[in-house]
């Protein structure tokens, strides 16, 4: 008996140490040998404010949406996204069909929905002796023309005769476009003469006309591979390419290898997207209504500390030590997965408090029953345990029921809202599952096992 | 403590809440909000600390959409404003006009839910609580499969779960029509954890019953339900009450975008407690006993002569 009471307290104590290094104020990343990890909270759009984005393919319901291309819009979108410089951007494939962006802090929706739904744009632009630093943004004649085209009242002035060199500062410089992205056949990834990995791809046979005459005469000069105005490589052209098939070596790794082709192969979203919904939210609104609930939050929390202790005593108090256990787990598992914490979801994690009682309730009840019936302390607290568990499992296995269908919906729908509420009360579950199946029982054991119950009635509430 | 021989009074007072919110239900009180139903929200906050009068800003808003807007008031310096689905263009043209007319404004939010995509929200929110009942009703007669009849065990499960929900709805479609509350998808939310949370309750008092079924075999079924029941009152009153007491908290203290949703929930969580201890136990009795053979006698069956 001891002896296992020992083994789960040992595990008591490392889950705590964990708990405590990783809530620990200012620890912000974790790391054991090779694994590392961030370990900070995450806010919802509700409390930070931001823009939420649910785009939906634009085609008939009847036509299906493949996932490889939903996992492609996602890696596209994904890619724009990351040039807003928003932290930690969400880009989700919602169900079959959509696909949710989240962008905490940004607020210019306009702007955003314009990069996202841009058709995505690839050019190999001749960059002459420059060697395009990577991510460097460029302007070349293509994406000025299209520029031009658009229906702006600037535009049109534009077009009736100002030159449209004069929009663009001194500075700039607008590189030649060779060819677009169109003019590609087939990417792939392979491996160059020295065994790295390389990008290989194949033109259209207008698009290797082009392309011989080009590099033909320019060889030893540099071809920028650019996306949406980004350029992604900045190969050297080695020997003319006239057979519309080529190679891109450089310093990839397999990994980066695979990105790029990905790229150059979906330069462009393989289906059309809409606007289904877009919320902003003001961040003003978010840090007031963080502040109360944690202030409802610490109210709720130390109300219900103070029953415990009021009405089961020594037990109460046990119950309470047993429930800081389960908060500072659960918050470790917010932060280590990481889960995204929305103003449901603080509600969740409250929620799933009263959950966490409900197991030691359930299991001092009995104690006090079975301690009624004249049994000892010991196997009044094993009996009482064990006679509560059915309960306990089966009444938390049907609200993990209700859980994972609301993370079902609100996955679908992007309704982040209604998944992350879930997702705390799903994980503040089966964290109370643990508190109570093995915090509270050993700390029982450990204390209530040395007390002679005889003299001691007043101190579980009998 | 004799709660099963007063069943009827129970049910009775459960028909009592239930039934007036099932009538407003039926004079259109539920006000489906625009994740239903597609639409826009904005909501803004003057800067001048003081917001004009709801009519005025209305005017405002038609003159650049043309078309029905409602408008209320939100705390003492912001409005909600709510029409159909807009863009981000018309919805900057519309701070633009608001701007020149009363003065700097925030926007606290803006939501636009188109109406294809409010449409198919609201069909597979009733498909999620269709569901979760579903999935529910199976897990509890496979939890007390080895008792006799488990299969009574989930239903009354279930019908524990149909009054909370019938209650919630009707509950929401009286605070429609008199506090013109709007459900979203958080209340759908709210409606589904309170499922889950009643059929928690419910499954500590049939595990209870469960338990004293095998121990005494030769009581009656209807008094040893009662005594489940009185068995795990203690129990049933402390959980709700800490429950109810984190809940009291949020609702008094916490924000107000989410107090809709506390107030949903804690009258939920209790419905819920009140569903299980007073009414699921007691129709597993209705049941054993076959207690319908009676409803429509005048007397007794032992009255009656014979």
């Amino acid at each position: 008996m001891y002896g296992r009471m020992a083994r789960w307290l040992l595990v008591i104590l490392i889950v705590l140490a964990l708990d405590l290094w990783i809530n620990w104020p200012g620890t912000s990343f974790l790391q054991i040998g090779t694994w590392g990890r961030e370990v900070r909270i995450r806010q919802g759009l509700d409390l930070r404010g931001g823009l939420q984005v649910l785009l939906e393919a634009d085609v008939p319901a009847n036509v299906v949406v493949t996932s490889s291309d939903m996992q492609t819009v996602r890696t596209v979108i994904e890619n724009r996204v990351n040039g807003l410089g928003v932290t930690e951007p969400i880009v989700q494939v919602s169900g079959t069909r959509r696909i949710l962006v989240e962008l905490p802090g940004f607020e210019k929706t306009e702007d955003a929905i314009a990069l996202i739904k841009e058709t995505g744009l690839l050019e190999f632009v001749d960059a002459g002796t420059t060697r395009l630093v990577q991510g460097a943004e460029v302007m070349t004649d293509v994406r000025k023309g299209i520029a031009q085209a658009q229906p702006t009242p600037s535009a049109t002035v534009a077009a009736a005769g100002i030159t449209p060199t004069a929009a663009t500062t001194p500075s700039e410089t607008i590189y030649h476009t060779v060819m677009t992205g169109a003019a590609l056949d087939t990417v792939g990834v392979g491996t160059d003469s020295l065994g790295s990995p390389s990008i290989d791809f194949k033109l259209t046979s207008d698009g290797a006309k082009v392309f011989a005459e080009y590099t033909t005469a320019s060889i030893g000069t540099y071809l920028a591979i650019v996306l949406d105005g980004k350029v992604i490589s900045s190969p050297v052209i080695k020997n003319a390419i006239t057979d519309g098939q080529g190679q891109i070596s450089g310093s990839f790794t397999i990994e980066t290898a695979n990105q790029l082709a990905v790229q150059l192969r979906y330069g462009a979203l393989p289906v059309p997207l809409r606007v289904a919904r877009t919320e902003t939210v003001g961040p003003s609104l978010g840090q007031d209504s963080l502040r109360r609930s944690m202030i409802a939050g610490a109210i709720g929390l130390g109300t219900v500390i103070l029953f415990m202790l009021l009405y089961y005593r020594l037990p109460g108090f046990l119950a309470d030590l047993a429930l800081g256990l389960y908060a500072l787990t659960s918050l470790s598992i917010y932060r280590l997965l990481p889960v995204t914490f929305t103003l449901p979801g603080i509600a969740g994690f409250i929620l799933s408090v009263g959950m966490a009682v409900d197991a030691n309730v359930l299991i001092f009840e009995r104690l006090k029953e079975e301690l009624r019936a004249g049994r000892s302390l010991q196997s009044a607290v094993e009996a009482g345990w064990s006679r509560a568990w059915p309960s306990i499992r089966d009444s938390n296995i049907s609200t993990l029921i209700t859980c994972s269908i609301l993370i079902w919906f609100g996955g679908t729908f992007g309704a982040s809202i209604v998944k992350g509420f879930a997702v705390t009360l799903a994980i503040g579950v089966l964290v109370s599952m643990f508190t109570a199946i093995i915090a509270t029982r050993t700390l029982l054991h450990l204390v209530l096992d040395r007390i002679d119950f005889s003299k001691r009635h007043g101190w579980f509430g009998i | 403590m004799d709660i099963i021989g007063k069943r009827y009074w129970f049910f009775g007072l459960s028909l009592l809440i239930i039934i007036p919110g099932l009538i407003a239900l039926g004079l259109g009180g539920m006000k489906p909000g625009i994740d239903f139903t597609g639409g826009s929200l904005i909501e803004v906050q003057f800067d001048s600390g003081a917001a004009p009068e709801p009519q005025a800003v209305r005017q405002t808003v038609q003159e650049v959409v043309g078309e029905d807007v409602i408008v209320q008031s939100s705390g003492a310096s912001g409005v909600l404003i709510k029409l159909k689905p807009i863009d981000e263009a018309t919805q900057q043209e519309i701070l633009t006009s608001l701007r020149k007319d009363y003065g700097a404004v925030t926007v606290l939010q803006f939501e636009s839910v188109g109406p294809a995509m409010g449409n198919e929200v609201a069909q597979r929110a009733a498909g999620a609580v269709a569901l979760a009942s579903v999935a529910i009703a199976l897990y509890v007669t496979y939890a007390f499969r080895r008792v006799p009849n488990p299969f009574r065990f989930g239903i009354a499960a279930i019908a524990s779960l149909v009054h909370d929900v019938l209650l919630l709805l009707g509950l929401e479609a009286m605070l429609g029509l008199f506090l013109g509350w709007e459900a979203d998808a958080l209340f759908l939310t709210a409606v589904l954890t309170v499922i889950g949370f009643s059929v928690h309750d419910t499954i500590v008092v049939f595990d209870r019953i469960r338990e004293n079924q095998t121990l005494h075999r030769r009581i009656p079924f209807e008094t040893v339900v009662n005594h489940s029941i009185v068995q795990t009152l203690d129990r049933s009153i402390n959980t709700t009450l800490t429950v109810l007491l984190t809940l009291f908290a949020l609702a008094l203290f916490g924000g107000a975008t989410t107090r809709h949703f506390i107030v949903i929930l804690l009258i939920g969580m209790f419905s819920g407690t009140y569903s299980s201890v007073f009414n699921a136990a007691a129709i597993l009795v209705v049941w054993e006993n076959r207690d319908w053979q009676r409803w429509f006698r005048r007397r007794p069956a032992q009255s009656s002569p014979s």
